[in-house]
């Protein structure tokens, strides 16, 4: 019988990750900077002050440079779907496909038509036109979050859909349920607001490269008092959204939330680990070893961000695997929780209730199938269990996702403090002296990005083995190409983007060393 | 409005970003002849500045077009994308190559240098062919096996298959879609010469362009000419509607021209305004809106060849492997929901074209020259 390569899956997976982690180095900076000029510009607008114009243009530069590579990391990411998760792309098409086309529509655009507009049209077109043109690129960049982000929430968490098993796929059936659902719209918000801190850590670290070299004085502290101030915002939106998304994870991901606290055995009034070590030696979630060797805690906070409640059960990974617990009450659902094999098992009668549905539509024995029909629908909510094969395949990898969480939720309180003294001594017209200040701004941007990156990484290494969670595993997503054709084409991209990513940082650290009289 | 009409208008919208991306691709061609049009460094930033002010756009209706085929036809997205997996890349990398370029160029310490960036332009306007090859399938077919009942097959659940272990590279290995491609080029080529003449004002350049115009034009109908005859006349993939088998039909899609009245009337004067477009630029010397006529056009002519590619009980992305595995707007599309849902979303379209027409038509109200090279306005 012929079978998947494992490697072919290991290999599409590493692909996206490669791609998606490259694409999102330039992201955040286009949403965040993107705000940041826009308001820049507004200033120039409303004062007349050339200032704010040079100002303006000298950030807008580096944005466009940034812009360029995202396009060129980002255009792989819409067809891989195809090229690398064919079977995905007909699985879930009928729903996921729709928000990449309005994203292409509404968005996309938007983006390329107003920012040749923005680089091309100073002195072509009125100052009215041209702040529009900027206002409108950045509302483009964010609706095409917009629209990406729905579709990997929906992913994350499966709803407004209902299988068809004539035409053996997920059908929409409440766009609005897809577009509103809560993980969407925390997802959405946190990502955009986190984006903003990236592009605010980038305005304030290369502001105060210039007062270190005492050069550009002028717009270094006018640029430093807009992104200071956004980047607080920023932070606070982050740290308030974040704790929404962390307890859409509890109630639709587990499992995830489990691996981001290194959890194995559940608890009432669990503690949050505000810091911790995890043991090397612990290689799966059924052996002896403990799974810290250090760790501070703080009590009852995860109970308390997982189901609003200090003393409700948060269920670990054994808890998760072997079941039996009953679930803290959500949606009026308080049953007690299977274990892996419960699942897998129904998943493997749903697997054969579509097989035989379709054996008894083809004999046009339609009694037969509607009872195959209903044995279908009654255990589809675990279809992807069904092609699972072991249930350790169910754990992700509880190290990467643990230190992942905990370094981004670090760096994001870091963060928060980080703005706060800026924006004061900004205002108090002493960071210029503040060396220390100064050069921990420098070191503050490679923080955020790293910050910014380990959001992705715990959402999507936190929800493996799902492509769609519970219904599709990554396996089950797969083109039936050579692992060989995609290991070659990861080396592809791997050489291109970081032969890009190294021109792009060697193009911008001169076009900053040059300051705004060098331009291009 | 049944399911049917919502399939068709699909397949329409499809075919109209197909046909506008077929326009737009004066771009790539205009990359093609950074070289040949451009002498001197000054004559090559002319030319990819003015391109580059609308390079996006051919890359957004990329993206868009792959965008708007996923979420109405997904199952051609999961056949083709995946399977004809080399092609795709290779097409896919010609633009991620491009989509740098223009914005690093010209930057001091872009690390490759100027002249690799322009060959970079380069590589991706030649690459453009990949689109006729791609599209060339539609009418010759590719192999593939589509079998849904795979899925319940935990060991190997992939529905669509590719039969060919070239992934498909075999695409370039057909006459027919060779010629399709290399009449893209051409067509590509034409289109950006008579964009130049409309948007540089250098007296060089447009005499080259002039030049190279004669001489793409020859090519473009040497290489189109035999594509459109061949394909009206040679076996086409019908599907009965009754049925829905999909059999193979002489002069099929010659058939579907006369049987669609409407289409042939639209193909005809696309190919009239694209013969107007040029000739006129090469009778009239002073006349430089040439790309005005051609481009729309080309827009009418591929509309219409795409249109008689799904409509008309035809199959769009015929399967030579397993003809009853073909894909048809009716066995690939979305379902009701999705498309009634997209099909609101779809009543953008009109204001989108409205504001890329204000933009465009902001940004180009001057003609490039050597001036502004030199100036301090914003360049590539």
């Amino acid at each position: 019988m012929e079978t998947l390569d494992p490697s072919l899956v290991d290999w599409s997976r590493a692909q996206f990750a490669l791609t998606a982690i490259y694409h999102w180095l330039f992201v955040p900076l286009t949403l965040g900077l993107g705000v940041i000029i826009s308001v820049m510009e507004t200033y120039y607008y409303k004062t007349g002050d050339e200032e704010w114009k040079r100002i303006t243009k000298f950030w807008m530069k580096l944005f466009g440079i940034n812009f360029a590579i995202g396009i060129a990391t980002g255009i792989i990411l819409e067809f891989e779907f195809g090229t690398n998760w064919s079977n995905y792309s007909w699985f879930v098409g009928d729903i996921f496909g729709a928000p990449l086309a309005i994203e292409g529509i509404m968005a996309f655009f938007m983006e390329s038509t107003f920012i040749a507009v923005m680089f091309f049209g100073w002195n072509k077109v009125s100052k009215k036109f041209h702040l529009a043109a900027t206002w409108l690129t950045v509302i483009g960049a964010t609706l095409s979050a917009l629209w990406i982000l729905v579709a990997n929430a929906w992913m994350q968490f499966p709803d407004g859909m209902h299988f068809n098993p004539d035409t053996v796929r997920n059908e929409m059936a409440d766009f609005w349920a897809v577009l509103f659902s809560p993980v969407a719209m925390y997802k959405f918000f946190h990502t955009v607001t986190s984006s903003w801190i990236v592009g605010s850590a980038f305005v304030v670290a290369i502001s105060a490269w210039f007062l270190l070299k005492k050069r550009e004085m002028q717009l270094a502290k006018r640029s430093i008092r807009i992104a200071a101030a956004f980047g607080l915002l920023g932070t606070l939106l982050t740290a308030f959204t974040g704790d929404g998304s962390a307890f859409q994870v509890a109630q639709k991901q587990p499992m995830k939330l489990a691996a981001m606290e290194g959890l194995y055995q559940g608890q009432n009034r669990a503690g949050l680990v505000a810091f911790g070590i995890l043991n090397p030696s612990k290689k799966s979630y059924d052996d002896a070893e403990a799974p810290f060797l250090f760790r501070v805690k703080i009590p009852g906070l995860l109970s308390l961000m997982s189901n609003r409640s200090l003393n409700s059960f948060v269920p670990g990974v054994n808890d998760l695997i072997d079941g039996g617990y009953q679930k803290a009450p959500y949606k009026g659902d308080s049953t007690i929780a299977l274990s892996a094999d419960q699942k897998m098992e129904r998943g493997k009668v749903a697997v054969l209730a579509l097989k035989d549905y379709k054996l008894a539509r083809t004999a046009r024995n339609d009694s037969l199938a509607k009872v195959n029909q209903a044995k279908l629908e009654e255990n589809f909510p675990w279809f992807g269990y069904g092609y699972i094969t072991d249930k350790k395949e169910l754990v992700p990898n509880v190290p990467l996702t643990f230190y992942t969480f905990h370094l981004m939720v670090m760096i994001g309180m870091f963060l928060i403090l980080f703005f706060i003294v800026a924006m004061y001594m900004n205002k108090k017209n002493i960071l210029h002296s503040q060396k220390w200040m100064l050069w921990l701004s420098l070191l503050t941007l490679p923080m955020a990005y790293i910050s910014s990156e380990c959001g992705w990484i715990v959402a999507e290494v936190g929800r493996q083995p799902w492509v769609i969670q519970d219904i599709m595993p990554v396996n089950m997503a797969v083109s039936q190409i050579s692992a060989g054709s995609v290991m070659t084409t990861f080396i592809l991209f791997a050489v291109l983007f970081t032969v890009l990513l190294i021109s792009e940082l060697s193009i911008m650290i001169k076009q900053i060393r040059k300051g705004p009289e060098g331009l291009n | 409005m049944d399911y049917s009409f919502y399939q068709h208008y699909w397949w329409l919208l499809i075919s109209l970003l197909g046909a506008l991306l077929v326009f737009l691709t004066f771009v790539q061609g205009g990359q093609s002849l950074i070289f040949q049009i451009g002498k001197s460094d000054l004559e090559r930033t002319m030319i990819v500045n003015t391109l580059g002010r609308k390079w996006e756009f051919t890359f957004t209706t990329l993206v868009t077009f792959g965008g708007a085929f996923f979420a109405s036809f997904p199952l051609f997205y999961s056949t083709s994308f995946g399977g004809a997996y080399w092609a795709w890349m290779a097409l896919l990398f010609c633009f991620i190559i491009q989509a740098v370029s223009y914005e690093f160029r010209s930057k001091k310490g872009n690390l490759l240098g100027k002249k690799t960036f322009d060959i970079f332009l380069f590589i991706n306007g030649v690459g453009i062919l990949l689109v006729g090859v791609v599209v060339a399938t539609f009418f010759t077919g590719s192999e593939f096996v589509v079998n849904k009942a795979n899925l319940t097959n935990t060991a190997m659940p992939v529905i669509s298959t590719w039969s060919n272990p070239l992934h498909g590279l075999e695409a370039l290995l057909n006459i027919r879609n060779v010629l399709l491609g290399l009449g893209v080029l051409f067509l590509a080529r034409v289109l950006a010469e008579l964009y130049f003449i409309q948007t540089i004002n250098d007296a060089n350049i447009q005499a080259r362009s002039r030049k190279f115009l004669v001489f793409d034009t020859t090519l473009f109908l040497l290489f189109f000419l035999p594509f459109l005859i061949w394909t009206l006349v040679a076996k086409g993939y019908a599907v009965n509607p009754d049925t829905q088998v999909v059999s193979l039909v002489g002069a099929k899609y010659l058939h579907n021209l006369l049987e669609m009245p409407v289409v042939a009337l639209v193909f005809v004067l696309g190919v009239v305004a694209v013969l107007f477009g040029i000739l006129w630029t090469l009778l009239k010397p002073k006349f430089i809106q040439g790309i005005w006529f051609t481009g729309i056009g080309t827009v009418a002519t591929v509309l219409a060849l795409l249109l008689i590619a799904g409509w008309n009980n035809t199959a769009f992305y015929p399967s030579n492997t397993d003809l009853q595995s073909s894909l048809t707007i009716s066995n690939s599309s979305s379902s009701l929901f999705t498309l009634r849902v997209m099909s609101i979303v779809s009543l953008l379209i009109p204001f989108v074209l409205w504001y890329i027409y204000k933009a465009w038509k902001a940004i180009n109200i001057k003609q490039i020259d050597a001036a502004e090279m030199d100036g301090n306005d914003t360049k590539y």
